[in-house]
């Protein structure tokens, strides 16, 4: 069978399966609709976090990343797991003591403030809106290359699909469709990773095989090949970065805590029934995380070598059908400019005469690798997978944002539970239909964006979330200030040097040598200090709020969440 | 009531002492190994690996995986000890 019928097939059943299991957990609650019911075990929990975290550009961009950016691409693998620590120690459990909705019912009662509350809204929706037309454009580049629809159908089926479970079930559906979700895309993962392991290194555990020597008889270690083919055409050595060590650890940094900042992310620990379940739920993520991250680095060693070793001075007539598929994308180009008809792939821009999108790496690798029809179709469904798990995540966290913190909350205090249900219906088809404009429009600073969201999630919610719940004196003045200039700092900063904006400027005139991906960490550490200062200056907060910090650091008596 | 809150401000004390040791750990192995002290790691070779690199590109992850299940362990112990659970 052809690998299009595959593709058709595979696609066909999971998309089934969750349109099944949507019609199954409907919602009929504001609570079933916000947080499930509140009764999710914690593995199921801990599979729904996993998938709704593993975005497209987790699955699809991630290891493409790393493999062309070599050592410089940890970044993402430290920063993307390791806000699971800070999530798991700093955050989760006393959120979940809590017991509210959303984030900004936390920053809104814990600062006793409308202000603190709406701040809190406008940054989750610009958080969640840059991320979901992402996902929204993940879907589409999967349906054009692997079922040869328009990338513009392909957003909008995708639209559809995400519609009728996220709207119809609310938080539980979403729950139960992205535990199969995961289920597709780990597999779909793995499979292709563990046969390229096999035939490279003859070690059947990709973690174990990007560290093995070649299967070639040379003995030669795998990691050094890469280095040594590396630096023959130019590059830097694979094993080394070219970033700054001061520019590094602040990327990290701000991914990490921003990580630990996405309200999609933080809501998930509301479904859990006990304060012990969202520790162990936030583990039991990390893990199966972690399968997917640490795979990962392997893939992008296996995907470069294999990509060179096909490519690099061979007759371009030669080719393999693959290189002609995604040249018609536009993905992938070759231009020959020394006219000898041979492919030099290197890195003096002047000479190389092959350029590769880096998000081509992990949906080509199968093919590079010669797999059966059968496993490069299970990519294109576990790319699906993980774009719409996320994407519905973040619906959730814009439509109850509005339905919930700004009607419910703000405007219409007396609004009834069925009524508002009905609002969060509402908001979360008008941001579909949004996302699916941003996916089909999309701006063209995607990926600057991107960066911005956990910019943005570095700079207000994680310091004001964790003062709240470790500094009982934090008051609302200081948070509110934190939160702002934190904010506008950041925004400050990615316009400057992204856009061109107040003047712009070159990497040279970078604060301290950071980028804007890293600036995060520095406006976190602003907004922490800005905070603390105010706050010295400004009353203590009143005494029941006080109180409610001292019993959410206690885990027991956890109610379920509350509709209030 | 004084009792209960004493108990609650010294169950809260431990568990502030369990989050620095932890976090401590959390930074170290990927701050530290990964970034910071990464070139002199590199020296060290394990199979294909050099260790700097490792940490970056695995070591760092696992750690965390284990760093949070004995965070929970932790936790579930110190409930039961103060009647929290």
């Amino acid at each position: 069978m052809s690998v299009q019928t595959w593709t058709y097939i595979l696609v066909g059943i999971t998309f089934a399966l969750y349109i099944g299991i949507a019609i199954w957990s409907r919602a009929g609650s504001t609570k079933e609709f916000y947080v499930a019911g509140g009764g999710v075990s914690p593995l199921a929990n801990g599979m729904a976090t996993a998938a709704d975290w593993m975005s497209a550009a987790s699955f699809i961009s991630m290891a493409g990343i790393i493999a062309f950016a070599g050592y410089d691409g940890s970044v993402y693998l430290m920063g993307w797991t390791g806000g699971y620590v800070l999530l798991a120690l700093l955050l989760a459990p006393y959120l979940r003591k809590f017991g509210k909705f959303t984030v900004p019912d936390f920053i809104g009662d814990r600062y006793y403030s409308k202000t603190a509350r709406i701040v809190a809204v406008i940054c989750a929706l610009i958080v969640s809106f840059t991320y979901v037309a992402g996902q929204m454009r993940g879907v589409g580049v999967v349906f054009s290359r692997f079922l040869e629809v328009d990338i513009n159908t392909g957003v909008i089926i995708g639209m559809v699909i995400v519609l009728f479970y996220a709207v119809l079930g609310g938080m539980k559906g979403i729950t139960y469709t992205q535990v199969a979700q995961y289920c597709v895309l780990i597999f779909a993962f793995m499979v292709p990773a563990i046969f390229i392991s096999i035939q490279m290194t003859g070690n059947p555990i990709p973690q174990l095989g990007m560290g093995s020597t070649l299967s070639d008889g040379s003995g030669t270690y795998l990691l050094d090949k890469l280095d040594g083919l590396s630096t023959e055409l130019g590059f830097n050595e694979y094993t080394s970065g070219s970033k700054s060590i001061a520019d590094v650890f602040a990327i990290t940094l701000a991914l990490m805590v921003g990580t630990a900042g996405l309200p999609h992310v933080i809501v998930r620990f509301f479904t859990v029934k006990r304060v012990k379940d969202a520790r162990k739920s936030a583990g039991l993520a990390l893990l199966l995380i972690a399968i997917l991250y640490t795979t990962a680095p392997a893939v992008s060693v296996f995907a470069r070598t294999n990509m060179i070793n096909t490519v690099s001075n061979k007759e371009y007539s030669t080719m393999p059908e693959w290189f002609k598929n995604w040249e018609t994308t536009g993905l992938l180009e070759f231009d020959d400019k020394n006219k000898d008809g041979k492919i030099q792939y290197v890195a003096d821009t002047d000479k190389n005469e092959l350029i590769v999108d880096r998000d081509i790496m992990v949906l080509a690798n199968p093919e590079i690798a010669n797999l059966p029809a059968w496993v490069i179709a299970l990519v294109a469904a576990g790319g699906l997978a993980a774009a719409l798990s996320t994407a519905a995540g973040l619906l959730l966290v814009i439509s109850a944002s509005v339905s919930h913190d700004l009607i419910k909350k703000v405007f219409k205090p007396n609004i009834s539970d069925k009524g508002e249900l009905w609002a969060a219906r509402m908001a979360a088809t008008v941001a579909v239909v949004i996302a699916g404009y941003f996916g089909i429009n999309p701006p063209g600073f995607v990926a600057a964006v991107v960066a911005l969201a956990f910019g943005l999630a570095a700079a207000s919610f994680f310091p004001a979330i964790v003062l709240g719940i470790f500094y009982k004196k934090m008051n609302k003045e200081g948070a509110i200030a934190g939160m702002i200039i934190g904010t506008m700092l950041m925004l400050f900063y990615m316009t400057k040097f992204k856009f061109g904006w107040f003047g712009g400027g070159t990497p040279a005139d970078w604060w301290f040598g950071i980028s804007p991906e890293g600036f995060g960490s520095i406006a976190m550490v602003v907004n922490f200090i800005v905070s603390i200062v105010i706050m010295k200056f400004t009353p203590d907060p009143p005494e029941d709020v006080q109180e409610i910090v001292e019993d959410i650091r206690i885990p027991s008596g956890a109610k379920e969440a509350i509709n209030h | 009531m004084p009792d209960k809150k004493k108990k609650a401000t010294a169950y809260w004390k431990e568990n502030v002492k369990y989050l620095f040791l932890l976090l401590t750990i959390w930074f170290l192995v990927s701050y530290g190994a990964g970034i910071l002290f990464k070139d002199t790691l590199d020296t060290i070779k394990i199979g294909g690996f050099k260790l700097g690199f490792w940490f970056a590109q695995q070591g760092s992850i696992y750690v965390f995986v284990i760093l949070i299940f004995i965070y929970v362990r932790l936790m579930n112990k110190l409930d039961k000890k103060y009647g929290y659970d």
